[in-house]
């Protein structure tokens, strides 16, 4: 905020920067592996995986949650709950359907 | 300042020990959160229980590469916007402005490549209402291009008639630009995790 010193700024900076080297370096990655195609759960995971790193990267230094306020980080852990609720509360109610659809014959070609 | 303008703006509020606006771009991400939240979530679910379901990459589908480049271009236009916050933090208006110019303009392609990536399908005829794989790219993604054309305006203002502020009062200058900077990445953030979710899986 307000309290920054000319040399915390410019050490910000160098930070800043290396990030968006790592953060190009992720996007390269992910893209290779996906163009390996391997099994769908494993392709799943990893670009996942990446995805995840690279929110991280973008939340602690860019949106400075590295070195925020103990009001901050309550709020987003309050939303980490709902958004868990939210992600896997649909998946969970759903899972004996969604286990005899998957166990169902395959029905023809689907579109594509 | 008027009476009635929002209370510590500049200054930390002294329960929460943030500026009010701050707290409240956090609250209103945390809301973002869970609008896109349920969107994955939806995607999840129509994924799993599908009999089949497409790969981005396959043909007739998505191009890779042009959301390859947007990625590139979203991530460096989050590095020009805090750059503009560190100028201002040296006191430099004029390198702060030539940043927000510069996140206003990446901004301004990642919509253009959008739009030719849309005037693709269109011209073959797929719309949402195609297949459920179509329906949730178009729902994400136009969710996510109407949220980069809304800080587009916020950059806009700042850099335009809004960098007035910075004469009377360079610190609530500083702090508007730093909570548009907030927004911004949290757009950049959700792009992060749609472009392997549509394009790469």
């Amino acid at each position: 905020m307000s309290v920054h010193s000319a040399d915390e700024v410019k050490r910000h900076v160098r930070t800043y920067l290396m990030v968006f080297a790592a953060l190009a370096i992720l996007t390269v990655i992910t893209v290779a592996i996906s163009t390996v195609h391997l099994p769908s759960h494993r392709a799943i995971a990893l670009a996942l995986v990446v995805a995840v790193i690279k929110a991280a990267l973008v939340a602690l230094f860019f949106m400075h949650l590295a070195s925020e306020r103990r009001i901050i980080y309550a709020t987003l852990a309050l939303c980490a709950v709902f958004l868990a609720a939210l992600l896997f509360g649909p998946i969970l109610t759903e899972h004996e359907f969604i286990h005899w659809a998957n166990t169902q014959p395959r029905g023809g070609a689907h579109v594509s | 300042m008027s009476a009635d303008a929002i209370p510590y703006t500049v200054k930390p509020h002294p329960v929460t020990g943030v500026p009010n606006p701050k707290f409240g771009i956090w609250l209103f991400l945390a809301s973002e959160v869970m609008l896109f939240g349920a969107l994955f979530s939806s995607y999840v679910l129509l994924r799993v229980t599908a009999d089949s379901w497409p790969h981005g990459y396959d043909a007739g589908r998505l191009n890779w590469k042009l959301a390859a480049l947007n990625t590139i271009v979203l991530i460096t236009s989050s590095v020009t916007m805090v750059m503009a916050w560190a100028s201002l933090m040296l006191h430099d208006l004029r390198k702060g402005r030539i940043y927000l110019l510069l996140t206003f303009l990446l901004a301004g392609v990642f919509l253009v490549v959008k739009y030719f990536e849309y005037g693709a399908k269109f011209e073959h005829h797929i719309y949402p209402a195609t297949d459920p794989f179509f329906a949730v790219y178009f729902t994400l993604t136009g969710l996510h291009g109407l949220h980069v054309v809304g800080g587009m305006i916020a950059i806009g203002y700042l850099m335009g008639p809004g960098a007035r502020l910075w004469r009377t009062d360079p610190e609530h200058y500083a702090n508007r630009v730093e909570c548009t900077g907030l927004y911004w990445h949290f757009v950049d953030l959700v792009w992060i995790f749609l472009f392997p979710m549509l394009y790469l899986i």
